[in-house]
């Protein structure tokens, strides 16, 4: 008996309109439920007074039974048709009872309404108007708490900083060291392959130089900078507000800016330069190694084409920009991060969010940098 | 294992975390369809007894049965199949957050029954209605009261009808009238359920309410120094740590206003 599959049988109305359903067999979740449908036809056909239930032959029974007579209960309900559940097993019928205990209060159900799309645009529009709204507030904010800390009077803890710096410092250099040699390698090969046609090889030293100096080094490292240390950063303080750290530092009178976004900022605008001189001078071995392997160039002859390739503004350019470029992930990913919502998986959009804005903001600088200095003639 | 009747039987269980022994020697057995509730002060390792339970942290020394099954030392496949029927609401609901809660609760039966979507959305909504929670099936976990997300939990650790219930802290955090209701619900749950339920918990009015059976674990000992129905150790025990408990505070205190 406990073997069969759970089955219904709909008998006839007896002559006080009570409506007999047989259920038999094992209603578990495992075995699935059949549908109501039968007895729905039956009901808005013969329209029974009662609903009785025989379960002489039921078997085991699980939250399957009590689902579908949920939906029985429901049907029965609007069709005003009473449902006896005093045959059925005293377990089903307490389920039944707890379920109904707590009724749904009105208004909560959430129903999926259709927006069109013009209210859509314009709810995204109006979202990424306060977004923007909060960024450039956030921006105001750290910039008031850096003219603070130049004063000396924001609080800021020279330990937070510390730790920082070793993680967007020290601990950053190995992925450093494998980007900047394969930009540099793969630089000195698209410009070998040109070159060579015109019997201009050593040339690939200067073309690696001066794209690698001015900018490779400071882009590639901010990318770099952008994907681990402002997911990082991001990750970090979304996690604190969603652990409400946050909260405890407000109530306390002490600024998140200072405590949490300013070291942060501070840090990574000090390790960026350093970072960029050791990515230059990677790209720079890198190139080296093509083009005395494949270029029949000496070493001699790549160092010194090399030194007379960079200028000093066209490195200074590249420190500069390393160090803005610094600052613009450290806000994007303490901005996300301080935006972050009440979940886990805040955490992960927050943490994405901060790379995409970091690398943006990166390029879109470097730009803008590019156009600067064409006009300043540097 | 000689009681038949014995759901989850712990057997000279010794827990630690690397060299630090948390508790050692325990021994005790859970009856079917009972609340057991493992109490003690904060800090003796209750939550460490739960997580040895289901193989979250792996015993020093020691087993843990099911009925017959000697799970601590099964393989991974037959510990699975255990797993599937047993049910577990840990302290801060633990919901996944990315989910709604009907998704939450509808997991688990996605994943271990055939049910179609639209069945499967069906019994999430009885789970979520069973703790009250009707019409919420929509709602993301963050979107709720902290006692909601505890209901909730609840509901996911019933999806799939499980034998046993692992409840870890169930009233902590909530207000007396929401942990009455909690009480009532679990009591509810293992009259219709017919499931074995473990609560974990320091909240005298709940142990006292729905206790069946329960074990005390004192942090010094580092183990079980009574055991037995939670209202015949009020009015029976003389030991002077569980009655300074049981009282909270106010007898079997060395230095106390009365002695117990």
């Amino acid at each position: 008996m406990l073997t069969l599959e759970p089955n219904i049988a709909v008998g006839r109305i007896a002559a006080d309109g009570a409506l007999s359903i047989t259920l038999s067999g094992a209603w578990t979740l495992r075995s699935g439920f059949p549908s109501a449908g039968p007895i729905a036809r039956e009901i808005a056909t013969s329209r029974p007074r009662s609903l009785v239930f025989d379960v002489r032959d039921l078997g085991a029974w699980d939250s399957a039974l009590v689902t579908f007579l949920r939906h029985l209960d429901a049907l029965c309900e609007s069709h005003q048709v009473a449902m006896r559940r005093d045959a059925l097993p005293v377990g089903v019928q307490r389920l039944l009872a707890l379920a109904e205990a707590v009724p749904e209060k009105p208004g909560v159900r959430r129903t999926s309404v259709h927006t069109p799309w013009i209210a859509r645009l314009g709810t995204t529009a109006l979202d990424l108007g306060a977004g923007s709204v909060s960024a450039v507030a956030f921006v105001g904010e750290v910039a008031s708490a850096t003219w603070r800390l130049m004063r000396r009077s924001a609080r800021f803890r020279i330990g937070d900083l510390a730790v920082v710096v070793q993680e967007c410092g020290v601990q950053a250099l190995p992925i450093v060291t494998l980007i900047s040699i394969l930009v540099g390698m793969i630089l000195a090969f698209v410009g070998a392959v040109q070159l060579t046609r015109f019997g201009a090889q050593i040339y690939v030293a200067d073309l690696v130089a001066i794209a690698v100096v001015r900018e490779m080094g400071c882009i590639m490292t901010g990318i770099i900078m952008a994907g681990r240390t402002g997911s990082g950063f991001a990750a970090q303080l979304g996690t604190m507000k969603v652990t409400q750290e946050i909260d405890a530092l407000t109530t306390l009178g002490l600024p998140s800016i200072e405590f949490l976004v300013l070291p942060r900022i501070v840090a990574l605008c000090l390790m960026m330069p350093i970072l960029c001189v050791y990515a230059d001078v990677l790209g720079i071995v890198g190139g080296a190694g093509v083009g005395v392997s494949m270029l029949d160039l000496t070493l001699v002859q790549y160092v010194r084409e090399t030194v007379a390739a960079i200028t000093l503004t066209s490195f200074a350019t590249g420190i500069a920009k390393s160090v803005f470029f610094g600052a613009l992930i450290a806000i994007a990913g303490c901005l996300r991060g301080m935006q972050c919502g009440k979940s886990s998986a805040s955490v992960g959009e927050a943490a994405t969010s901060a790379v995409v804005t970091g690398i943006v903001l990166i390029i879109a600088a470097d730009g803008l940098f590019a156009v600067l200095l064409n006009v300043l003639g540097i | 294992m000689a009681d038949p009747r014995a759901h989850i039987v712990v057997h000279a269980l010794t827990l630690a975390y690397g060299d630090r022994v948390v508790l050692t020697d325990l021994d005790f057995s859970v009856k079917r369809g009972q609340v057991f509730i493992v109490m003690g002060p904060s800090g003796c390792g209750k939550s460490t007894v739960l997580r040895n339970l289901i193989g979250l942290d792996e015993p020093a020394k020691g087993d843990v049965f099911y009925g017959d099954v000697n799970f601590t030392r099964a393989a991974a496949g037959e510990r699975e199949a255990i797993l599937r029927r047993v049910g577990v609401l840990y302290q801060s609901g633990a919901l996944w957050s990315s989910m709604t809660l009907a998704e939450n609760v509808g997991f688990p039966l996605e994943e271990y029954t055939d049910l179609t979507r639209d069945e499967i959305r069906d019994v999430a909504s009885l789970k979520l209605a069973l703790v009250g929670l009707e019409g919420f099936e929509d709602y993301y976990p963050a979107e709720i009261s902290g006692g909601m997300q505890k209901r909730a939990g609840l509901a996911r650790a019933i999806a799939l009808d499980p034998e046993a219930l692992l409840l870890d802290e169930p009233s902590a955090g909530l207000d007396p009238v929401s942990s009455r209701l909690l009480d009532d619900l679990i009591l509810q749950l293992r009259d219709s359920l017919g499931a074995t339920i473990v609560v974990v918990t320091h909240e005298l009015a709940s142990i006292f309410t729905i206790g069946d059976d329960s074990i005390f674990l004192d942090p010094e000992t580092r183990t079980v120094i009574a055991g037995g129905s939670p209202k015949d150790l009020l009015a029976h025990s003389t030991d002077a740590r569980v009655r300074r408990f049981l009282t909270r505070g106010a007898e079997g205190d060395p230095g106390g206003r009365a002695d117990g």
